[in-house]
């Protein structure tokens, strides 16, 4: 009972070791977000709503929230909703519980605070560095998560890539082997730089939807910091001016 | 060390003064969201939502039930018959003219309502809240005397309101049923909890 | 009389109103040489007042419940009016709450804070540090997220760890026999009310303790002992108001506005704050590659880390980590100096001091990495030599100290403050 009672501490202690030995350094290409751009927000929304509901929910947000980003309830009910909602239900997912685990190997996860757990930056290289591999049973693999269970939903997009591992090639990369690269075997209906913006839009919606609130306390931030500036002054001259009697 | 000048009695008022005052200034601040987040969230002003009743299939004479803010909403098809014994009541009623503010002002009118035949009243006594009873029946068959219009009797203290909803004189319930704010998208579809927008 | 005086009076025939504002406030001295150490001891007050309301706030809404706390902690973001800000001046008040009372408890190392006759205020201070910790791990598993569950999980099993006993011990504090929906409740328990009211009382005692003696000062001398002859008030000393809560209200607003910058430009502050893990529900399924406790808690984890598995057993380890924070309690008598202010000790305890708050920090740092970020030296990883040695550090700081402050080289104290 010891043994196995300091075995289980010393696996869960080692763990960490274990796991980011799997995980190789990624480089994450930085997402470009911004938070107050709301016609971008809204072009993120509406793909959000068209590709990723389908399996994914984002239970904790609420339709009306997206009046945050300028859509009126009007445009919300029109073109993000299924008839059956109401206006101040949550995203649920269209799919039933039980399916995707079984299709997908793995229940997708919820997405409402994705971006808050995984970061900008990984969402964004993650969904453009999809590429074919047909040993997977969906037909994709995807080089930020090696061998997700997620196919590439925005395929007809970006077109499909394929990972290419280049031989090493006469004496300019030292020895070691050149990383692998992905390349755009057959093209889709936006160019490199149109699905790069597209995914950019997504992204900039998912932060917003992992933390609604966000521009709103940078701006009441800068009120109360100006606030507390004024107040600085009078207490420090209030103290100042009781100090004087102090030698 | 050094000379100690007497304290500045005044400059030291209008500091303590003014840090007081911004001070306060800045409770208040922090105060209010704190008060603020007692107020209901999004999930309750969800599950108050307004609701939506189909009453193309409501015939003359019948009532239906839905549920607003968690209270029972009556929408009632009154017959011809029972819109003819409204006036007669009038006079047996504590507030003939709804002066009191238990409507919105498109309701404040002979049937307490926006189309004549189509009651729509809250189903809360306003005495002591119990659900009262519908007694339609206009005449002696209803139990409740020769002349009872038709309307509503509430089991627990003895109510009675008559079918716009006007509280009888001499009741235990103050005033007249709450007419909630609502609107028609259509003839045969009725929104309950909000006005027409744009009102 | 002026109807508040008249009204003061009423009061005072029945409560000692004026005479423990008196005693406590406009006529308790203390010494007039306070520097920026100081402010930590009021600023600790005031961030256990902050955590107190906005936990007061949180649990209108909060559902201790492993089915719909982490739901809960959502609403709270999103559908609660201000629901966000209430959270973060939270989750930022834990962290800033060990940032403060680390700094309080620098300040004690380094004036001689803890010397006689000061011996049961620190003993007073350690509990409340103590509670402290238990408060946050407690409060931790609250959001229910991954690292929550996971932490929790881990943090149990040491006591699972103790010989013998371990294994009941662990199924009792858990309530199951996995970290689940019972321990949460109970955790919830712990943290809204049981702590807290222990919390409380401990701080009326360090203040009481406290108010005693009077507080010492940057040099680490005794104001007590030169007093106005007259007056008997001493000379380096000054009535607490309106001198220093006039002084305590600009370290507030200072306070404010770093509180301030971190709740409403960073509140995350990089994953130390909250941890982005703890965005993913917990999933007793599934660990998370990669656990570590919050920021305050590293030092002790990086030695729990460093400690090999001796007979078969991690329990060594969880002694070695208990160690370091009841050590703390020895201080008073492990200190043998003649003087209590760094001012005036000898080359050997300026140097102990500086090295050990560095072993701290650095054996912070290492907790929060995993532990082979920095490759091996034969079989053993780096990171782990380094977390041994800087344990021994930690630990020499206060077992060589009766050694080194006995016969190091003092300087003679002042007879009066130097500011």
């Amino acid at each position: 009972m010891k043994t196995l009672k300091s075995l289980l501490v010393s696996a869960l202690l080692t763990l960490p070791v274990l796991a980011s030995a799997s995980t190789e350094h990624v480089v994450l290409d930085p997402a470009p977000i911004d938070n107050n751009d709301a016609a971008s927000l809204q072009r993120g929304a509406r793909m959000f709503v068209n590709y990723c509901l389908n399996c994914h929910a984002a239970s904790h947000m609420r339709y009306n929230r997206l009046a945050d980003i300028g859509i009126s309830e009007e445009q919300i009910k029109d073109n993000l909703m299924f008839a059956s909602e109401k206006i101040g239900d949550h995203m649920k997912v269209a799919m039933e519980a039980g399916d995707a685990a079984k299709w997908f190997g793995a229940q997708p996860p919820d997405l409402s605070v994705i971006a808050r757990s995984r970061g900008a930056d990984w969402l964004y290289t993650y969904l453009r560095t999809f590429y074919r591999d047909e040993s997977r049973q969906t037909g994709w693999n995807n080089l930020t998560f090696p061998n997700v269970g997620m196919p590439h939903v925005l395929w007809e997009l970006q077109g499909q890539q394929v990972l290419e591992t280049p031989e090493s090639e006469g004496g300019e990369h030292h020895g070691a082997h050149a990383a692998p690269k992905l390349v755009l075997a057959q093209a889709g209906t936006l160019s490199p730089k149109e699905y790069d913006a597209a995914v950019a839009d997504l992204v900039n919606y998912l932060v917003f939807q992992g933390e609604p609130a966000r521009a709103k306390r940078s701006q009441i931030g800068i009120v109360t910091l100006l606030f507390l500036g004024v107040l600085l002054v009078l207490a420090y001259a209030l103290k100042k001016e009781y100090w004087k009697d102090v030698h | 060390m050094s000379q100690n000048p007497a304290p500045d009695g005044s400059k030291r008022r209008l500091l303590l003064g003014a840090t007081s005052v911004v001070g306060a200034l800045g409770a208040a601040f922090v105060a209010t969201p704190f008060l603020t987040s007692m107020a209901p969230s999004a999930r309750a002003r969800a599950a108050g939502a307004p609701v939506e009743v189909d009453i193309s299939k409501l015939e003359p004479g019948m009532m239906v039930t839905v549920e607003w803010r968690g209270r029972p909403v009556w929408i009632i098809h009154r017959t011809k018959e029972m819109l003819d014994a409204l006036p007669g009541a009038s006079d047996k009623v504590a507030d003939p003219q709804s002066s009191q503010p238990l409507q919105p002002e498109y309701a404040k009118n002979a049937t307490r309502s926006i189309k004549a035949d189509i009651a729509v009243l809250v189903g809360i006594c306003t005495h002591l809240g119990c659900s009262p009873s519908a007694k339609m029946m206009i005449g002696p068959d209803s139990g409740l005397g020769a002349d009872w219009p038709g309307g509503f009797y509430c089991p627990c203290h003895g109510s009675k309101f008559d079918l716009a909803g006007r509280v009888f004189k001499g009741m235990p319930a103050p005033v007249n049923l709450t007419v909630p704010p609502h609107t028609y998208f259509t003839d045969t579809r009725l929104l309950v909890g909000e006005d027409k927008k744009g009102a | 009389m002026s109807k508040p005086a008249a009204l003061v009076q009423w009061i005072d025939e029945r409560f000692p109103l004026t005479a423990t504002v008196k005693a406590h406030l406009s006529e308790y001295y203390a010494p007039k040489n306070f520097n920026f150490w100081y402010y930590f001891g009021s600023l600790a007050l005031l961030v256990l007042v902050i955590q107190i309301l906005s936990g007061i706030f949180l649990t209108m809404h909060y559902k201790a419940d492993a089915a719909s706390a982490f739901a809960s902690v959502e609403y709270i973001m999103r559908d609660v009016p201000w629901g966000w800000l209430v959270r973060y001046i939270h989750s930022t008040g834990a962290s800033m709450f060990f940032i403060v009372v680390y700094l309080h408890m620098f300040r004690g190392l380094l004036y001689g804070s803890y010397r006689k006759p000061r011996e049961l205020l620190w003993i007073f201070g350690m509990l409340i540090y103590l509670c402290l910790m238990a408060e946050a791990f407690f409060g931790y598993l609250l959001p229910w997220g991954q690292m929550s569950y996971w932490g929790a999980q881990v943090i149990v099993n040491l006591f699972g760890a103790v010989p013998f006993v371990g294994e009941d011990l662990a199924v009792w504090i858990r309530g199951d026999y996995v970290v689940s929906d019972a321990t949460l409740n109970r955790f919830f328990a712990f943290h809204v009310i049981a702590i807290p009211l222990v919390l409380l009382g401990l701080v009326a005692a360090h203040l009481v303790a406290l108010h005693e003696v009077g507080s010492n000062n940057p040099d680490g001398i005794d104001i007590k002992k030169k007093k106005d002859p007259k007056t008997g008030i001493p000379l380096d000393g000054i009535p607490f108001h309106p001198y220093y809560t006039v002084k305590d209200i600009v370290g507030v607003v200072v306070f404010l506005m770093v509180f301030s910058i971190i709740i409403f430009f960073m509140p995350e502050v990089g994953g130390y704050f909250l941890e982005y893990n703890n965005f993913i529900p917990a999933d007793p399924m599934k660990t998370p590659p990669h656990i570590a406790p919050v920021w305050y808690f590293t030092p002790y984890y990086a030695m729990l880390r460093a400690v090999p598995a001796m007979f078969g057993s991690q329990f060594p380890g969880v002694i070695v980590m208990g160690a370091a924070v009841v050590i703390f309690f020895l201080l008073p008598w492990l200190d043998r100096g003649k003087v209590r202010s760094i001012r005036y000790r000898g080359p050997l305890f300026k140097t102990a001091l500086a090295v050990f708050a560095v072993s701290f920090v650095i054996l912070g740092w290492l907790g929060v990495q995993p532990t082979d970020f920095l490759g091996k030296v034969g079989e053993l990883e780096t990171a782990t030599l380094l977390a041994r040695i800087f344990t021994v550090i930690y630990f020499l700081f206060f077992l060589a100290m009766p050694w080194y402050t006995s016969i190091d080289k003092e300087q003679p104290e002042p007879a009066r403050v130097t500011g």
